[in-house]
């Protein structure tokens, strides 16, 4: 769940233009609210809580309509990511095979939990449900890159090889 | 000489595995020998068989390669394709008889299958239109327009074909309520939404066949009289969504789909939309209202979707498993369709084998198969030769079976009396080493997260099966916490409003229903026997494996573990934290649980 995301809020001013060509390329139309937040997130990275009034008004909506769609879908968030996006899939066949060990070293690691992002603004942790990479489990996603088969002594690996340029790492 | 054709698996499973390295290195290799041009390198949909990836297969002769990897491509060409000697370390090793072989029909994995639905997946290109031509397709397409409508639904009728996304609805029925309902516009809407934890079937016929899908959606279209589809496809699954967005392009440059199709006067025309994210979008009710761009929560029925449906349209729903049949029916006709499979369950059905099974992957079946053929003739039986505990069939709404189930034919009926279901077809096959109670607060975990909040059985309901769930599992359940969790159960499966409260007890349920006394070990005992419930166990070195490396203590995150080399040592328990990481560094087994 996203929380309250009054507190933290980046503080430069939106690009109206961005946002003024996304609408444009839904023609205004208010049922494409959800592809519009869609490319709205992957155009800035999260969904600023002043785009919301902004997208409110040009489509015609009230903002609380478009506040309720944006934390119902799991996919939104109201928070900048971290420079790298983690993913620890919780299906079930990662669960089985431990997926859970590898959710409490990164928090170990990274001092972060679900949903968060590190103070230097590098990691963000998520957990989704299922990646679809069942015959690899247990996964984890860095940047959309799948890494298979993880154990939390690999996934403490992976991490370093983010944070530095991993040539330090010890076997 | 005529071309060769070199087949990548490009499913993603195998792509995760490295697949596309791989086929880079292999072309740079052709080129380096300047012999390119004499083969066809193509990636294709999944093979299925992704514990082994990536996969490549040569043909016309057909030789199965698995676990290829970049530096294997020199010795690949220079041994096999330019001399005819095949590389043996390169071909699927049978993890029973350890036994090689070529011929990739004769692997466990696929011998048993009866690939109707996915023979395209992993044999033609799924970008290039003209390969799924090659293979008949559209041929369907084109017959059904030359029918009467009420001829291909009475056809889908007769084929016995069940809706594949889980509940098991019959579509030729589905298709006649929509037809039959008078209306000006009409929609077919694909769902795609596979959110089930553990299921991928859906997502590699996208990726490996989406025309078969297409064709599926505009043979219903012209059947019931819409215009106009909708596929809702889960966001996380972007390779799909690329495959099908070419699939669609071409199709229409093909004349397959857009105004005017194939000279007949039909149109159709099939959008594609994202999820973002909520399993219960799953639900039909909730998929509609996804699309029309509000908050993805259900509504009662009636008015089920073939009355009023999307934009209060009379709007046929069906999944992408159902889709992907329906040519098959048209094509290959209603009688040797229903040849196959059960009395009440007709034809073949996708199942995604995981957990700790040897062979994952996809393997479609003839309904009426046992669990057992299923998960020890095609999965090639449990990893590291532990003991078959339980399969849990059907994602969260589904149950566990135990082992005495195994020679359960497998159809929907017999699932749903066995107190599980269909659901998409997801197959976790469990080892001694799994918890039972924890599975089921794994999954109610999953629900709880994804219960809309619309309805109070289900929002309140799960939450407090949840909180006796964590309880238990961490060694404070309570004697009354079993009869409570009964009839909460059963009063959430009578009053939610929708298939995901109605369903979401079912893993209780099951669990209690098969596995009751490892509940009881929880509650009285303070046990866990499968050793994952951490407040329940406690570490140990067995002293006798124990060599004294030293690798145990090196990984300790907290210093529990002490001991001289050479030496057997020993966890402090009041240290330890119980994260694992000396039982998984351990090369002895000498870390036990007790």
């Amino acid at each position: 769940m996203a929380g309250c995301a009054c507190k933290n809020l980046d503080k430069q001013p939106l690009p109206y233009e961005k946002l003024d060509e996304i609408i444009v390329r839904y023609k205004g139309d208010p049922s494409a609210i959800i592809p519009i937040l869609q490319d709205i997130q992957e155009s800035l990275g999260y969904i600023p809580k002043e785009s919301i009034s902004y997208s409110a008004e040009k489509l015609g909506v009230s903002p609380a309509k478009i506040y309720g769609i944006v934390t119902f879908y799991a996919q939104f968030r109201m928070t900048p990511k971290g420079k790298h996006s983690i993913m620890v899939c919780e299906g079930t066949a990662c669960h089985v095979n431990g997926a859970k060990g590898l959710g409490n070293a990164i928090t170990d690691e990274l001092g972060i939990r679900g949903g968060e992002t590190t103070g230097d603004k590098l990691f963000t942790l998520e957990y989704v449900a299922c990646v679809g990479c069942c015959s690899l489990a247990p996964v984890i996603v860095v940047d959309g890159e799948v890494h298979a088969n993880m154990t939390p002594e690999k996934v403490r690996k992976v991490l370093k090889q983010y944070r530095g340029n991993g040539k330090d790492e010890e076997n | 000489m005529s071309h060769r054709r070199i087949l990548f698996c490009a499913g993603t499973g195998c792509i995760s595995s490295g697949a596309l390295k791989t086929r880079d290195a292999l072309v740079s290799e052709l080129e380096k020998r300047g012999i390119r041009d004499q083969y066809e390198v193509v990636l294709s949909g999944c093979h299925g068989f992704c514990e082994q990836g990536p996969l490549l297969i040569v043909h016309p002769e057909d030789t199965f390669y698995c676990g290829v990897q970049p530096e294997d491509m020199a010795e690949l060409i220079d041994e096999y394709l330019l001399n005819g000697r095949v590389v043996e370390r390169l071909l699927y090793k049978d993890p029973v008889t350890g036994e090689r072989t070529s011929d990739h029909m004769k692997i466990g994995f696929y011998a048993k299958q009866k690939r109707l639905v996915l023979h395209n997946c992993g044999v033609i290109d799924p970008e290039n239109i003209n390969e799924y031509i090659g293979t008949k397709g559209y041929e369907a397409l084109k017959a059904a327009l030359k029918m009467e409508r009420t001829a291909i639904i009475d056809e889908v009728k007769r084929s016995g074909l069940r809706g594949r996304g889980g509940a098991g609805f019959p579509t030729g029925m589905k298709w006649e309520f929509t037809f039959k309902t008078p209306g000006d516009k009409k929609y077919i809407v694909c769902n795609a939404d596979e959110g089930d934890p553990g299921a991928f079937m859906d997502r590699s016929v996208l990726e490996g066949d989406p025309h078969a899908v297409l064709e599926g959606m505009i043979i219903a279209g012209y059947a019931i009289g819409a215009d106009e589809g909708y596929v809702y496809v889960r966001a996380e699954y972007p390779l799909a969504v690329k495959r099908l967005r070419i699939a669609i392009t071409q199709a229409e440059e093909f004349g397959f789909l857009g105004s005017n199709i194939m000279g007949t006067g039909f149109n159709f025309k099939i959008n594609i939309k994202e999820g973002a994210g909520a399993f219960v979008c799953g639900e039909e009710t909730a998929l509609l209202a996804s699309i029309e761009g509000e908050r993805g929560m259900p509504r009662p029925r009636p008015p089920f979707p073939a009355i009023s449906g999307l934009w209060g349209k009379p709007t046929c729903l069906n999944n992408v498993e159902t889709f992907a049949n329906i040519p098959l029916i048209i094509r290959e006709g209603a009688d040797s369709f229903a040849s196959v499979g059960t009395e009440r369950s007709k034809g073949t059905k996708i199942f995604a084998l995981t957990g700790k099974i040897n062979n994952t992957g996809l393997a479609e079946v003839p309904m009426g198969m046992t669990m057992r053929e299923i998960i020890f003739d095609i999965g090639g039986g449990i990893r590291d030769g532990k003991q078959f505990k339980a399969v849990q069939i059907g994602g969260p709404s589904g149950g566990c079976l135990p082992a005495e189930l195994l020679d359960l034919p497998i159809d929907y009926d017999s699932l749903t009396q066995a107190g599980a279901m269909m659901g998409s077809g997801g197959l976790v096959v469990m080892d001694e080493n799994t918890c039972m109670v924890d599975l089921a607060r794994y999954f109610l975990t999953f629900t709880q997260n994804e219960s809309c909040g619309k309805c109070t059985p289900c929002r309140e309901g799960t939450k407090r099966m949840l909180e006796a769930l964590e309880r238990i599992t961490e060694g404070k359940g309570e004697s009354g916490d079993i009869p409570m969790l009964e009839e909460l159960a059963n009063s959430i499966k009578d009053s939610s409003l929708c298939g995901l409260g109605q369903t979401a007890p079912n893993p209780i349920l099951s669990t209690l229903r098969y596995f009751r006394h490892e509940y009881e070990e929880h509650i009285l005992e303070g046990k866990c026997s499968a050793g994952v419930c951490r407040n329940l166990v406690t570490y140990h070195i067995d002293a006798e494996k124990c060599t004294g490396c030293r690798a145990c203590t090196r990984v300790c995150p907290v210093e529990a573990i002490t001991g001289d080399k050479k030496q057997p040592h020993e966890i402090n328990i009041q240290v330890c934290i119980k994260c694992g990481a000396c039982m998984e560094k351990c090369k002895f087994d000498a870390v036990i649980l007790k």
